[in-house]
């Protein structure tokens, strides 16, 4: 009854069920992405609003380049996953390989940012716990340890969304080797289509750390 | 020779007997196997859990501090909390029973992602090492709730190992629950809509939108706190700026929906129990199906009537109050229609009857005495008494054991395809409800007279009640024990179960004991609501 | 077999998301360069919610799925919802008694 081409597990009726399940267990999966990351937005109002000019300070401190650039890398790399997923369901294997390669680069790509800007919070002395003295002697009604709250947060927000892309540059290895073998078709390509969204799922946590962490008070001048 | 030939064709297919091997558990993605491994491992968490409450009451026998030293006491009521909360009651019925009657009760071959499904076992079995080996090797004093700061910044004993080991069991929790959900939305057999799922589908799966929806703030904030006692980052110390009652915050965000999670799945069992026992269709069927989604929504808005005396603004104090009285509305629906549904029934006192009957009045002593610590003024002066103690041990162990232990009755032809000893088991019934109640009622008035909880040394005042409270905790041990014996018993020796040993409607007493590996011959089609007990007699036949 | 495909995208509707994606990018920092006093944060967070909804919309399909889908993306944005609402309830009224709107519940405050 199921197309050549579509792996059915026994306990599925038919293929459509099969995709259908896959897909709202994704789903699921992400809201649960989302109150996981939520635990710590939470954190994050908490506090911003207690120390909105110690969260100032600190934000003074983040290389508004690299963060805009990494932004726009990843809104790029969304749009390669999505068309990844577009050319999977018009049948287009090369193309699928291609986006795929693409969408990898681009990940890689703000890694590689996110790594320079951690080292030079690292060179700064910017990293709470390990090495915490800032130079924030342009506010001196800021205490450092409402700074450090900011920078935990920032280092807690920023460092379990990388390790989100981590993990997706690690499946999204996989999927192009087997999309190369010419693995998923117009019928199946289920794990692409799961993949892109876990992909824009990362990508919308970015979405509001970027201006959360990176754009308070820009006004006040850098 | 000839004979043992017979025997072997006489012997049934079934999911127990197609390969014997350990390797054929260990790698199982049976959904009945994998409910029965995770009945192994939480009836070893059962069985320590308890032995570290039966040291916590020889302690409290006597008023001074003779058996243990408050260091190790701390560590007794810490362990015996995390293990009971975490690693046996959160699982309890959702991961065992629910693992195993989902599919059965919808017509499903499988659950969704079976492999999901082993996953979420093994991490169940890590995280769960991982905390019994802190709690074993140095033990925690946090109590189970890992306030902080004391949890980040003055604890002794592996409360890191802990912390990862719940982070870790955490995730089995929410797999569960996706799985379940999915199964419960995509897996059904052709014609069982929504209004012709069993109750304890309906409670389930209330149950899986509880486990996916909060779980992940408390895997978080377990992470924060963590991050916090080994680096100091300060997001949780006063000292630094932070704020312990933002931890209180996000811990009860999970935690009080959590007790839904282990009361709602018990009672699902007793709506199936119920109906059964008393061969009627349940009262307000849809009454008692939406209620327990209430159950599942209110849980969310009402976890600050846990802050009262923290430092909460009492304006958000208010709301959580109000609120917390809303729950109440759904409970008393259920009580009510159970109620309801024995009267004019032909009821029949069974071992699970006599469970689900318990249930409903240990479980109503417990919501109305929840209904006392809701009010805020009343709270101010029994946070952390014995009142508080009785109460949820009235919910936890009255509420959900009594499920479990009446669910585990009921099922277990099913599970195992053998019948245990009818006689024995009333009795144990009897043992616990007794013990349960003489061990937690005297609680209620301690907690009233002003005893506060998590002390190892207390007023001499306070020691008839205490005595009374630890002579029913060692009837209620005996009462636990008695089960273990006569299942055990059941297994190797017990008459073999029929196919519907208790005359009930659902479509898993329509197939063999105990199943087929794959559920179903064919298919099922369902084409009438469910507990169809009036008039006829007519027996649906699938598979 | 497959007898009700994938719904397909065109890609221009891809190419048009992802460049209102880069112009909302670009707005929200211009954005952050003026001073808007309390209404700074609010824009900034206006746009981000336009910029997700375009993801989850168009990007993730969600405008183009089930009504179940639809379902699990609200209820997870409502339970976020009552985690910051109830949450805020507390950290937002704990100076009232005080006089003050300040979070003075807050330690070190």
């Amino acid at each position: 009854m199921a197309s050549h081409s579509v792996t059915l597990r026994h306990h599925f009726e038919n293929a459509e069920q099969q995709k259908d399940a896959s897909t709202i267990g994704m789903w699921m999966f992400l809201v649960t992405e989302i109150m996981f990351f939520g635990g710590l937005f939470m954190a994050y109002i908490a506090y911003r609003g207690a120390y909105p000019e110690a969260f100032a300070a600190g934000s003074e401190k983040l290389n508004i380049v690299y963060g805009t650039i990494n932004t726009l890398v990843l809104i790029c790399s969304s749009l390669t996953m999505a068309m990844a997923v577009h050319s999977a369901a018009v049948g287009k294997k090369k193309m699928i390989v291609l986006f795929l390669i693409l969408t990898l680069i681009l990940g890689g790509v703000f890694l590689g940012i996110k790594a320079v800007e951690y080292h030079d919070k690292y060179v700064g002395h910017e990293i709470p716990g390990v090495n915490f003295h800032p130079e924030i002697d342009g506010h001196p009604n800021v205490a450092v340890q409402n700074v450090s709250l900011y920078f935990a947060l920032y280092f807690g927000m920023t460092g379990l969304h990388a390790m989100h892309m981590i993990v997706g540059v690690g499946m999204i290895s996989f999927l192009i080797f087997k999309a190369s073998r010419g693995a998923y078709t117009a019928e199946w390509h289920t794990p692409v289509e799961l993949f892109g969204l876990y992909w824009h799922f990362v990508d919308i946590v970015w979405i509001f750390l970027f201006p959360l962490l990176y754009l308070i008070d820009l006004h006040q001048g850098r | 020779m000839e004979t043992v030939a017979t025997a072997v064709e006489r012997e049934p297919r079934t999911y127990l007997n197609v390969d014997h091997t350990l390797k054929s558990w260990l790698l199982t993605e049976d959904h009945k196997r994998i409910g029965i491994l995770y009945l192994i491992v939480i009836t070893i968490f059962f069985a320590i859990g308890g032995l570290f409450a039966a040291l916590i009451r020889i302690e409290l026998t006597t008023p001074a501090g003779d058996l243990v030293e408050s260091s190790v006491y701390n560590r007794l009521f810490t362990g015996h909390g995390i293990i009971m909360v975490f690693f046996f009651l959160i699982p309890s019925i959702p991961a065992s029973l629910g693992n195993f009657l989902i599919p059965l009760m919808i017509g499903a071959k499988d659950v969704a992602f079976p492999k999901l499904n082993l996953l979420s076992w093994y991490l169940y079995v890590i995280g769960g090492s991982m905390a019994l080996t802190a709690i074993i090797y140095g033990g925690i004093d946090t109590g189970w709730t890992f306030y902080v700061p004391f949890s980040t910044g003055y604890a002794s004993g592996m409360v890191m190992l802990t912390l990862v080991g719940i982070f870790i069991n955490g995730f089995s929790s929410i797999l569960t629950g996706l799985n379940f959900m999915v199964t419960i939305h995509r897996m059904r057999a052709p014609g069982m809509t929504w209004f012709r799922l069993p109750l304890f589908i309906w409670s389930l799966y209330s149950t899986s939108l509880i486990q996916v929806l909060a779980t992940p703030v408390v895997a978080v904030t377990l992470l924060l706190a963590a991050l916090e006692r080994g680096l100091h980052i300060g997001i949780f110390d006063p000292a630094l700026g932070g704020d312990p009652v933002l931890f209180q915050h996000l811990f009860w965000f999970y935690s009080h929906p959590a007790v839904y999670i282990m009361i709602l799945p018990a009672m699902g069992v007793t709506s199936e129990i119920i109906s059964t026992f008393s061969k009627k269709e349940p009262f307000g069927y849809s009454f008692i199906a939406l209620s327990s989604l209430a159950i599942a929504v209110f849980g969310f808005i009402v976890w600050g009537h846990h802050l009262f005396v923290s430092s909460q603004s009492v304006y958000a104090g208010m709301v959580f109050s109000i609120l917390s009285y809303l729950v109440a509305i759904p409970s008393a629906i259920k009580v009510f229609n159970w109620v309801s549904t024995m009267y004019k029934g032909s009821v029949e006192l069974t071992t699970p009857m006599l469970y689900g009957i318990g249930f409903i009045g240990l479980f109503t002593i417990g919501g109305l005495t929840g209904l006392f610590l809701a009010s805020m003024g009343m709270d101010v002066h029994l946070t952390d008494t014995y009142f508080v103690i009785a109460h949820f041990h009235y919910i936890m162990v009255g509420g959900a054991i009594m499920g479990f232990m009446g669910g585990l009755h009921f099922w277990w032809p099913k599970i195992t395809g053998k019948l245990y000893s009818e006689t024995w088991a009333r009795l144990s019934a009897i043992i616990i409800f007794l013990g349960f109640n003489l061990t937690f009622f005297p609680q209620f008035i301690l907690g009233y007279m002003g005893m506060p909880r998590r002390y190892h040394v207390y007023a001499p005042e306070f020691q008839v009640f205490n005595v009374l409270s630890s002579a029913g905790a060692s009837v209620l041990g005996l009462g636990y024990a008695l089960p273990l014996v006569y299942f055990l018993w059941s297994i190797f020796f017990g008459k073999k179960a029929p196919a519907n040993p208790w005359g009930a409607t659902g479509l898993e007493w329509q197939i063999q004991s105990p199943p087929l590996p794959e559920n179903f011959e064919i298919t099922p089609v369902i084409t009438e609501a469910p507990y169809h007990y009036a008039p006829s007699e007519e027996v649906v036949h699938v598979g | 077999m497959s007898n009700h495909p994938d719904h397909i995208v065109p890609v221009r509707v891809y190419i048009f998301v992802f460049l209102a994606l880069m112009v909302f990018t670009v707005l929200t920092v211009y954005a952050a360069t003026i001073d808007l006093g309390r209404y700074n944060i609010v824009l900034a967070l206006v746009i981000a919610c336009i910029k997700a909804s375009l993801v989850i919309m168009f990007f993730m399909h969600v405008y183009y799925s089930s009504k179940l889908t639809k379902a699990i993306v609200i209820a997870g944005l409502c339970t976020l919802m009552i985690l910051f609402f109830f949450t805020l309830t507390d950290l937002a009224t704990r100076g009232a008694l005080q006089g003050t709107t300040d979070w003075v519940g807050v330690p070190g405050r």
